[in-house]
């Protein structure tokens, strides 16, 4: 593992210093890289700061929506400013793709330590970081044991007790597209009309509302990313510690394919100006220091198994993700939201 | 008797190119409409649409009636009486504008959900748990109504105001003397002659509650907007969001034009001056309790309760980087409101004043679609913005690269230049709205007076326009000063690279769900936009001044 992540370093480093040493990094644009991002984390300044301070390369950032940035993208055509793409889940970096925006990336480092089940077959993007999906229980009431699978939620048992957002949300479709992909058309129509029936009160605010009701005693179940319950065990609010004391973290699907993840997926713009340095920042994110970060500063899941995470979030323990490429949920996005349209998920 | 109404052709030339080019990305959007529809339409239609209309028909109700009611209503106490607080109440009225509504939103939330404070002490207090006791819920359409004319009543009162201020007075007196109760002269005289100040108004309001996605999505209200997002983001399919963006804009064409239909041949002038003096009545008891009682409920539930909710937040737990990085942000947000503002009024006079010159159907639905931006969804209009900027600076480039072999590159996307764009196509509405009402009370005669007293065009505008209009542009400017400062879509996906405001930064808390952290820029949001307000009360009490050597002087 120890050995893995030094080779790891040693190859960052090295292609790093090619870098700096080509010819080509004479001018000012050279030593940009401009980014696109629909990540909005705090977290991520520091991130950028590490990267221009072991690199030397600035970063130019516009956040934004991710669907505003492809649109963004998308006009400004060949010569757009943009080197490279960031989206905060799968669904919206596979629409890149196959919009035409993203180039494919040639780079040992990435193939090697991005899991294949987080990349793009064709190379154009690949995973940085990762959010589970799982059920946040009121420990007061659920015991861990009562829990299984995501398919179990709707059994009429827990009528009246499950909260989880909108489908207008992407979250929601795309965990409802990973559902698709192990259940059929059939079979998950019938299994978000019984999300729907189970549901304490309407779709309504973000993931931590929904955990916020389940502590409050609104209802006892609630799907939500874990770095959001993260975020606020770290915030370490007065006013949270009672909530964050009655929650509690389960992993469905165990047992079979694993528990949902989405991604942050990051590629390199087709009309890249600075595509040496897109590809030094996206390695970047690849490096252990980087790859602990997200866990440290955000809360997320590594891609990298080996990289390091805070204690809260060890704490939750080590789970089973579901292998299922993120292209594929994600492309299953629409088809997801069709069927929850009509089994009345809001 | 009305001399030939010319205008020269350059004047109105400018004005119609303006217009056309604050036109293009609404054209942009439109252009979809041409091309057949997708599937997608016809599966919205099938399973959500039909409660998304449903709601959308609710909310345009909720939310006309009660900023037509809160806001026409104050206007008038504070205009014809004097009761506790009257005069306080006059610019207090305004200060929820400074609110974005989806600020106001995500605070009642916070504060009235089951999970939040008032539930939870309400439960604590008296042992309750879920199921043993009746609480109104918050998210839903009457809640979510209720939040958007909280915050946009101010459009209806501030025109509202600025006309009953200007009625003659000699109007309402004459109905008074010919025996009408002061309810009924309110009804059948004041409110006819406002009439157009108030529609105005709430055209605002409701192109603005039509349009929002933010607050409905987080009150999980699913409206027309909802419907929008769904087909673009949800489904991939642009194609369909268009065309059912530019359904949302024919609606609201449609209901503005059923309005002038219905008021063809009402007009109202203000003749003189002189009527502008009308000495405001002193209430008294029970009277005065409640004409107190009407103003300060606004304020209170639409200002102080939520602004005392962020600050009790901001101290909980404020943004993690409040300090001088926060200084940047708020010079980004001021400079920018201040410059849009500049520009858009400089339009809006430009458009209204060559609309006044001309005849021209044309002209006039040119500029009624150059003002339409504010009908759309923000992001659908900022992505529109982002065309003919793209299409100019890669035209641009490929010609001159053609030609002298030099590469331009993008030359305005990306740039400041491109937001104020961007900010003149959301909110031309809005300055527009308010300088066409204040022409709209200038009777023609002044002009016809002025020019056979050899004044030119140019000369009646400066000499008889702009000063009867100082205090409508005014209202305009601080109305859309305060608009740029909230604006979110288009500034985030506009903007340059490196270039936060205030709202970007809220936006980056609050989609990360971090309410608490996001408090800290929302109040300077609420604090800046307080400037203007207290700019342009100096201004309401100026003219409250000015009531009284008017009331010396005998009445013509």
């Amino acid at each position: 593992m120890f050995h893995a992540r030094s080779i790891h370093r040693r190859g960052f480093l090295a292609g790093t210093a090619a870098l700096l040493a080509a010819p080509a990094i004479s001018n000012a644009q050279a030593r940009t890289v401009n980014l696109y991002s629909a990540r909005h984390y705090d977290a991520d300044k520091t991130l950028i700061e590490n990267f221009t301070r072991a690199s030397g390369l600035r970063v130019s950032v516009v956040e934004a929506g991710a669907d505003a940035l492809l649109e963004r993208l998308r006009n400004e055509g060949a010569n757009s400013p943009a080197d490279v793409l960031l989206t905060v889940d799968a669904g919206r970096i596979e629409a890149a793709k196959s919009a035409g925006l993203l180039q494919p990336v040639q780079s040992a480092l990435l193939t090697r330590f991005v899991p294949a089940h987080l990349r793009d077959p064709d190379n154009t993007w690949f995973s940085f970081s990762k959010r589970a999906r799982v059920i946040m229980y009121d420990r007061t009431k659920v015991q861990p044991a009562q829990l299984s699978t995501y398919e179990d939620l709707a059994d009429p048992k827990w009528r009246g007790q499950l909260l989880t957002r909108s489908s207008t949300n992407i979250y929601s479709q795309s965990w409802t597209g990973s559902v698709l992909a192990a259940l059929g058309e059939e079979r998950t129509e019938a299994w978000a009309r019984g999300i729907a029936a189970n549901l304490a009160r309407p779709p309504r605010g973000g993931d931590t509302d929904q955990f916020r009701a389940v502590a409050a005693g609104e209802g006892s179940l609630a799907i939500s990313n874990t770095y959001y319950l993260g975020n606020l065990i770290a915030a370490n609010l007065p006013t949270d510690r009672a909530l964050i004391e009655r929650i509690g973290v389960f992993f469905p699907n165990q047992n079979d394919r694993g528990t949902h993840v989405n991604v942050t997926g990051g590629g390199i713009a087709r009309h890249a100006k600075n595509r040496d340095g897109a590809l030094a920042f996206l390695e970047y994110l690849i490096s252990p220091e980087a790859q602990s970060f997200f866990a440290i500063g955000n809360a997320e899941y590594p891609v990298v198994p080996e990289a390091q995470v805070p204690p809260a979030i060890a704490a939750w323990g080590t789970f089973k993700e579901d292998q299922l490429n993120a292209g594929v949920f994600a492309r299953n996005n629409a088809q997801a939201l069709r069927l929850m349209d009509r089994a009345g998920w809001r | 008797m009305t001399p030939e109404r010319r205008i020269p052709g350059a004047p109105l030339a400018l004005a119609a190119l303006a217009a056309l080019v604050v036109s293009l990305p609404l054209l942009a959007v439109a252009s979809s409409v041409l091309q057949p529809s997708t599937e997608v339409l016809a599966h919205l239609m099938a399973t959500v649409l039909p409660r998304m209309l449903a709601n959308t028909l609710g909310l345009v109700v909720f939310v006309g009636l009660g900023t037509v009611f809160l806001g026409t209503l104050s206007a008038w106490l504070v205009v014809m009486y004097r009761f506790p607080g009257s005069r306080a109440f006059e610019w207090a009225l305004l200060l929820p504008l400074a609110m974005p509504a989806y600020i106001i939103g995500y605070a009642y939330t916070d504060a009235l959900t089951f999970a939040g404070p008032v539930q939870s002490w309400l439960r604590d207090v008296m042992g309750w748990s879920r199921g043993d006791y009746w609480f109104p819920d918050i998210s839903t359409l009457p809640g979510v109504s209720l939040m958007l004319v909280l915050v946009l009543y101010p459009y209806v009162y501030i025109l509202a105001r600025t006309a009953f201020l200007q009625q003659s007075a000699c109007m309402t007196d004459a109905s008074r003397v010919l025996g009408r109760s002061p309810v009924s002269s309110f009804l059948t005289v004041a409110l006819p002659i406002a009439r157009p100040a108030i529609v105005a108004g709430a055209a605002l309001a409701l192109m603005e509650a039509m349009a929002d996605f933010g607050t409905v999505q987080y009150f999980g209200v699913d409206t027309f907007t909802t419907a929008i997002y769904r087909a673009w983001i949800g489904m991939g399919d642009r194609l369909a969001a268009a065309q059912l963006a530019i359904g949302l804009v024919i609606v609201v064409l449609l209901l503005l034009l059923v309005e002038r239909r219905s008021r063809a041949h009402q007009r109202y002038f203000q003749l003189s001056k002189r009527h502008l003096v009308h000495p405001p009545q002193e209430l008294t008891g029970l009277n005065a309790a409640l004409a107190f009682a009407a103003c300060l409920a606004p304020v209170v539930l639409g200002f102080t309760l939520p602004g005392l909710y962020l600050v009790r937040l901001h101290i909980l737990g404020g943004d993690p980087l409040f300090g001088p990085r926060f200084l940047g942000y708020a010079l980004n947000s001021v400079l920018l409101a201040g410059a849009a503002t500049i520009i858009i009024m400089a339009v809006a006079l430009v458009l209204a004043s060559a609309q006044r010159n001309t005849g021209s159907p044309v002209f006039r639905v040119l500029v009624r679609f150059a003002t339409l931006g504010y009908a759309l969804p923000g992001m659908v209009i900022a992505v529109g913005v982002l065309v003919p900027l793209a299409m100019f600076d890669n035209g641009l480039d490929a010609l001159l690269r053609a030609t002298v072999g030099i590469s331009t590159g993008l030359l305005l996307s990306g740039t400041v230049a491109a937001l104020l764009f961007a900010y003149v196509v959301r909110f031309l509405a809005v300055g527009f709205g308010a300088v066409d009402a204040g022409f709209e009370r200038i009777s023609r005669r002044f002009d016809d007076v002025a020019r056979t007293l050899g004044r030119s065009e140019t000369g009646v505008h400066r000499d008889v326009h702009v000063p009867l209009l100082r205090r409508p542009l005014l209202t305009g400017a601080v109305v859309v000063f305060v608009d740029v400062l909230k604006e979110l879509p288009a500034t985030l996906i506009v903007r340059p690279f490196d270039f936060d405001t205030l709202a970007v930064r809220v936006y980056q808390l609050a989609s990360d769900e971090r309410l608490a952290q996001a408090s800290t820029g929302a109040l300077m949001i609420v604090a800046i936009g307080l400037v203007p307000v207290v700019i342009l009360t100096r201004v309401i009490r100026e003219t409250s001044v000015q009531r009284n050597p008017g009331r010396a002087n005998p009445r013509g």
